[in-house]
This record gives C-alpha cells, structure tokens and sequence, in this order.
C-alpha cells in the first residue's frame, strides 16, 4: 500500500459522558474514494467533522499529508467540505460563491475569474454564473456547491450526505457526477452516507460504521460478499438469516431446523453444539436442486409475490424464513403457497456470523 | 357570516377613529397659526428656527452613532449565541427585555452616578464625553428592538452552516461576519436601525438629564411656551417615525431569498 495521505489514528470522540466515536482508525490513499456508510448516530459524520476541523477529537491523531492537522482551524487545513443543505450563501450569485474561497485566498481577479469558469464547466452550468442560488433547483444547488468546494483546489474533499436532499433520480445522476469530477481532478475524498446503494456505487473502499467504531473496512465487493461482522451482513444488502448447532465441528456439519448441511472449513473456531447464525444473499439461493449447488435444504413455499419479471418467494424451513428471486418464465406458472420446496445453494456462499 | 363581517367593519371603524381623529384634530390646530385661515405658518417658524435645525441635527447624529454602536454589539453577540451558547439565549433575551421595565430616568440617574467627574470614566467632564454616554444610553433603550429584529434574521438563516462553509473556505470570523451573516441579515438589521432611530429622535428624559441639545427637549421646550409649533412639530415627528417605518416595509421586499430551503 502506498504511503496514506489521510490518516485517522486511534481518533475518539465524546461529548459529556457519551462517547460516539471510539478508537477510530483509516488509512486513505491519495486520490482513493472512500465511504463512511452507517445507520443514524453511528458517528460517521463526527469523524468527517473531526477531520473537517468542526469538532477537535477527544484522543488521537489526524494527519494530512504527512502534516498533523488534529489541532488546526478548519480555514487553515485547506478542506473543501459538500453539505447536505447545500449551505450556498444566499446574498451571493453563483459565480461569487465560487469565487468565495478563492478571494478569501487572495487570488487575483482575473484568475478568480477563470477560475470560476472553469468549474462552472465542469459542472455542466456553464450559464449559470449570474444566478442567485434561490433561482436554482436543489441538484443544480448541490453542483454549485460541489464546484464552490473544489475550486480553491483542496488537499481533500469531504462529502457530508450531499445527496440526501435530492430526490431519487437526480441523486443518481449527482452521484454517478461526483465519482467522475472525483477520479477526473484525482482528489481524495471523503462521502458520508447512510444508503448502501449509494456507496456501493461509487465507492473505492467502504468503511461500515456502528456504535462508532468501524465495523469494516473493505471494497464494495469485499463488504457486500465478506461481511466481516453481522451488522454489516444485515446491514448491506438483503440477507437470509438461518439459525443453526453446529453438530460436528471436525466435519463441518450444521443442523438447520432438522436438517443438516455441510459446510466444511467455514467454521473454524466452532465446536460442536455451538449455535450459530448462517447467512445467505438471495441471488445465491435457487429455487430446486441445482447443478453446481453442493447444498440444499428442504421447505414449503409461505409468499410467493408477482412482480413482473421477477417472483419473489419466501420459503419456509422450520422456524426460518428465506427469501429468493426468481425469474418470471411465460412457461412456467409460478409456484403456489403451500407447495413442498427444495433450495439449493453452494456453501461457499454461505456466511457464518459470529 | 354577514353580521361577523359588520362588527368587524364597526371594531376596524372606532379603532380607526381613536387613532385618527386626534392626529387630525393636531395637524388642523397645526395649521391655524394665521387667524381666519389655514395655512403652514406653523411649520414655516418651526422649520426655519435654527434651535429646531440644531437639536434635530444632533439628534440624527446620535441616532446615527446609536445604530451604529448597536450593530457593533448586537450582530456578534446575537450571532455568537445562536452558533455557540444557544443555552443562554432565554437569559439573554431577558436581559434586552429589561429597558422596557426600568424607566429610562433610573438608568440616567445611574450613569450621572457612575460616569461624574469624579469617577474613573468620567463621562459627564466634559460635552463629547456627555454626548458619548447620551448614545450608549440610547443603545440601551433600543437594545430590545434591535436585539429582536437582528435576533429575528438570523433565524431565517442556517447560521452554523453558513459560517462552517464559510470557515472551511478559509474564511476567518471578520470576513464570516461581514461577507456572510451581515449581507444577510441586513434588512433585519436595517429593521433595528430605524426603530432605533424612531427611539433617538423624540427620546427626552436621558437628553434632558444629561443636558444635551437633543430634539426631545426641544420639543418639550418648545411645548411649554407656544400654541400651534408643538402641534406642528408633533406631526413633523410622527411623519418622521412613519417615514422610518415605511421604510422598514420597503427594505423588507428586497431581502435575500433562502437557498437553504429548496423548492
């Protein structure tokens, strides 16, 4: 791994007696994109404000560049910072809110000027400049306040839920915008969100927060397929919890209701009767025996949900409930509620949550 | 429905009555100076005595200098509370409440005390030091309208975002302060001004107490010794106060609209 040009080291957080960031540690690499990705109150945006220079940390080091900024000002850390409420300032014209943390630099005018042009380019607003911020919707707000954040050229982005305000489709537009601005000016950056699609997205590396701490750090795909934790099992993604005893540790035998898969080499540091809870992604269970499949267990179909292209069943096995897509087929009648059903799926998709 | 609509039309009448006829019944002795007709004689004499253009002069210099003052201490203050000690708001709109409750002669009386010649601030020793204390005084008196009115702007702005986007631009308190939550404060601030500048003008007990050539004791002086120029001047004043509060309406339509609140 490169030298890291963030560091978050051993960073806490408390206010009075409740802490609400604790021993927090991340390496980000230069020009690396990464998510803090957590439900409300889990802290992320209190790190992002630490390192924004918002709140000073309770214990621990940030350091930028090699350069210990923990006790710095936030005008002195040289951060360009998104919000959620877009915080444009309303007195001021678009072109002037860019200009804003290039005339507080003391940037000559006409390379303010250029300056200012040059964003609203990539910003797609070239017209814009004369407009005051009510005159503009809430996504076009969001990229004025994107480009007012990057033209002073900052060592790091920080993107605080900066889309959480938009409605559905432009927030998919605005993010996919983002990631491009992000990887075309390099910039290291910093997005706070508390919805997983978004960080799947657009993500270089995730960090999954709860409780304050990070429960994961990973890329997308590693958080999504190899949670490392139940809550970022539950949390990313749709995810079928089975309750199962281990019924012999040596190989790798796991009763589920009253029936047994195996599971071998997934279940080291189990002994035998130890419960445990398995987890699987629907897109890995298949609805029948099927080749490739070396595990399979027994059930009754409870829901069965027409969707168009797509049946959602819901199948019941003993006490647990596991839901799977499958795809419409003209031929085929869907199956009915009631009906005896075998899943199949390979143990090696299965997790096992501790 | 009907009958609901006629005794509003009634209370809106005799309200209306009780605030007009008076002010009709003085500007018509206002203008019966000259014997048999009407005419401006009145304010001829009032407009063209130089006491009046002095005393109304310095009256606006202190109004002036009264405004600017409660800027200076108002805007910050109600600024740094709302960011950082949003807990002692309660306390301190109580304290702006208090020169509605103490008449202004206790708090005169307080300054002749503290600020005489022999103190360690002696204010009163000489007339620019009286005329200094004249104006903190008024700042004191319209501590409650400007407070509120500055108070009032800065709760239709997201202050603590403003400033951190500002601060993460780089920006330090004075350029916050004066590039961003007073350019959008303004009107409110505008708002304060001109009430504090209504307050200044026919302000009498301090001026008289301190011995100042304010336009409230000339007023009074005026009103003890003639008929028809304190009818005059009485209009002259409240033309100026609703002159001042026009102003406030026009001002008002052209504040910054809200970015923070998206269609």
């Amino acid at each position: 791994m490169a030298e890291p040009f963030l560091s978050i080291q051993h960073v806490r957080k408390s206010f009075g007696a409740t802490t609400v960031v604790q021993d927090f540690n991340l390496d980000v690499e230069p020009g690396e994109f990464v998510s803090f990705l957590g439900p409300s109150g889990c802290g992320k945006t209190t790190v992002l404000r630490m390192v924004a220079g918002f709140e000073e940390p309770s214990a621990g080091k940030i350091v930028v560049g090699g350069k210990d900024i923990t006790r710095l000002k936030p005008n002195q850390r040289n951060v360009g910072m998104v919000f959620q409420a877009y915080a444009l300032f309303p007195n001021l014209t678009v072109a002037q809110n860019i200009a804003f943390g290039l005339k507080v630099a003391g940037m000559p005018k006409a390379d303010a000027d250029r300056r200012v042009a040059e964003m609203l380019d990539i910003i797609k607003l070239p017209q814009m400049g004369d407009r005051y911020p009510y005159q503009l919707s809430g996504g076009q707000q969001q990229r004025i306040a994107l480009a007012r954040a990057i033209a002073p050229k900052p060592k790091l982005l920080l993107l605080d839920e900066p889309l959480s305000a938009l409605d559905a489709k432009v927030r998919v537009s605005l993010r996919e915008e983002i990631r491009s601005i992000q990887k075309k000016l390099g910039i290291t950056t910093i997005f706070v969100t508390h919805d997983q699609e978004e960080a799947l997205s657009i993500s270089d590396r995730i960090a999954v927060m709860y409780g304050g701490k990070a429960e994961q750090v990973g890329t997308p795909f590693e958080i999504y397929n190899r949670p490392a934790t139940k809550f970022v099992a539950n949390f990313v993604g749709t995810l079928n919890v089975l309750e199962g005893k281990v019924t012999d540790a040596a190989s790798g035998k796991v009763q589920v209701d009253t029936q047994e898969v195996s599971l071998k080499g997934k279940l080291n540091g189990s002994k035998s009767g130890d419960t445990l809870s398995l987890a699987l992604r629907p897109e890995a269970i298949s609805l029948g025996r099927q080749p490739g499949h070396d595990a399979s267990l027994s059930g009754e179909i409870a829901e069965v949900h027409f969707l168009g292209s797509v049946i959602r069943v819901r199948v019941g096995i003993g006490g647990n409930t596991v839901s799977l897509d499958t795809f419409n087929n003209p031929t085929t009648p869907p199956p009915a509620v009631g009906d005896k059903a075998d899943i199949s799926f390979s143990s090696g998709d299965m997790l096992v949550l501790h | 429905m009907k009958s609901g609509k006629f005794w509003a039309w009634v209370v809106f009448g005799i309200g209306t009555a009780y605030f007009f006829i008076p002010l009709l019944a003085t500007f018509e002795f206002s203008l019966r100076m000259r014997r048999g007709v009407h005419s401006f004689d009145a304010y001829q004499v009032v407009l063209g005595d130089p006491r009046f253009q002095a005393t109304f002069l310095y009256s606006v210099v202190a109004a002036i200098f009264t405004i600017i003052l409660g800027v200076l201490v108002v805007v910050p203050a109600a600024y740094w509370i709302r960011l950082r000690l949003p807990q002692i708001r309660p306390v301190v709109e109580f304290i702006t409440l208090l020169p509605l409750v103490i008449p202004a002669i206790v708090i005169v009386f307080g300054y002749i005390r503290m600020y005489g010649s022999n103190s360690p601030l002696p204010f009163l020793s000489s007339d620019l030091g009286a005329s200094a204390l004249l104006v903190i005084g008024y700042a004191t008196l319209a501590l409650p309208y400007m407070y509120r009115a500055v108070d009032t702007g800065l709760r239709t702005i997201d202050v603590r975002t403003l400033t951190e986007a500002a601060q993460i631009l780089g920006a330090g308190w004075s350029t916050i302060i004066v590039r961003v939550i007073l350019p959008n404060v303004l009107i409110a601030v505008l708002s304060g001004a001109f009430l504090t500048f209504a307050i200044v003008i026919g302000e009498f007990t301090m001026a008289s107490l301190l011995n100042r050539p304010a336009f409230g004791p000339y007023l009074q002086n005026i009103g003890a010794n003639r008929a028809y120029e304190p009818a005059a001047l009485a209009i002259i004043a409240f033309a100026i106060t609703w002159g001042c509060m026009s102003l406030i309406q026009i001002l008002s339509r052209f504040a910054p609209k809200s970015a923070n609140r998206p269609n």
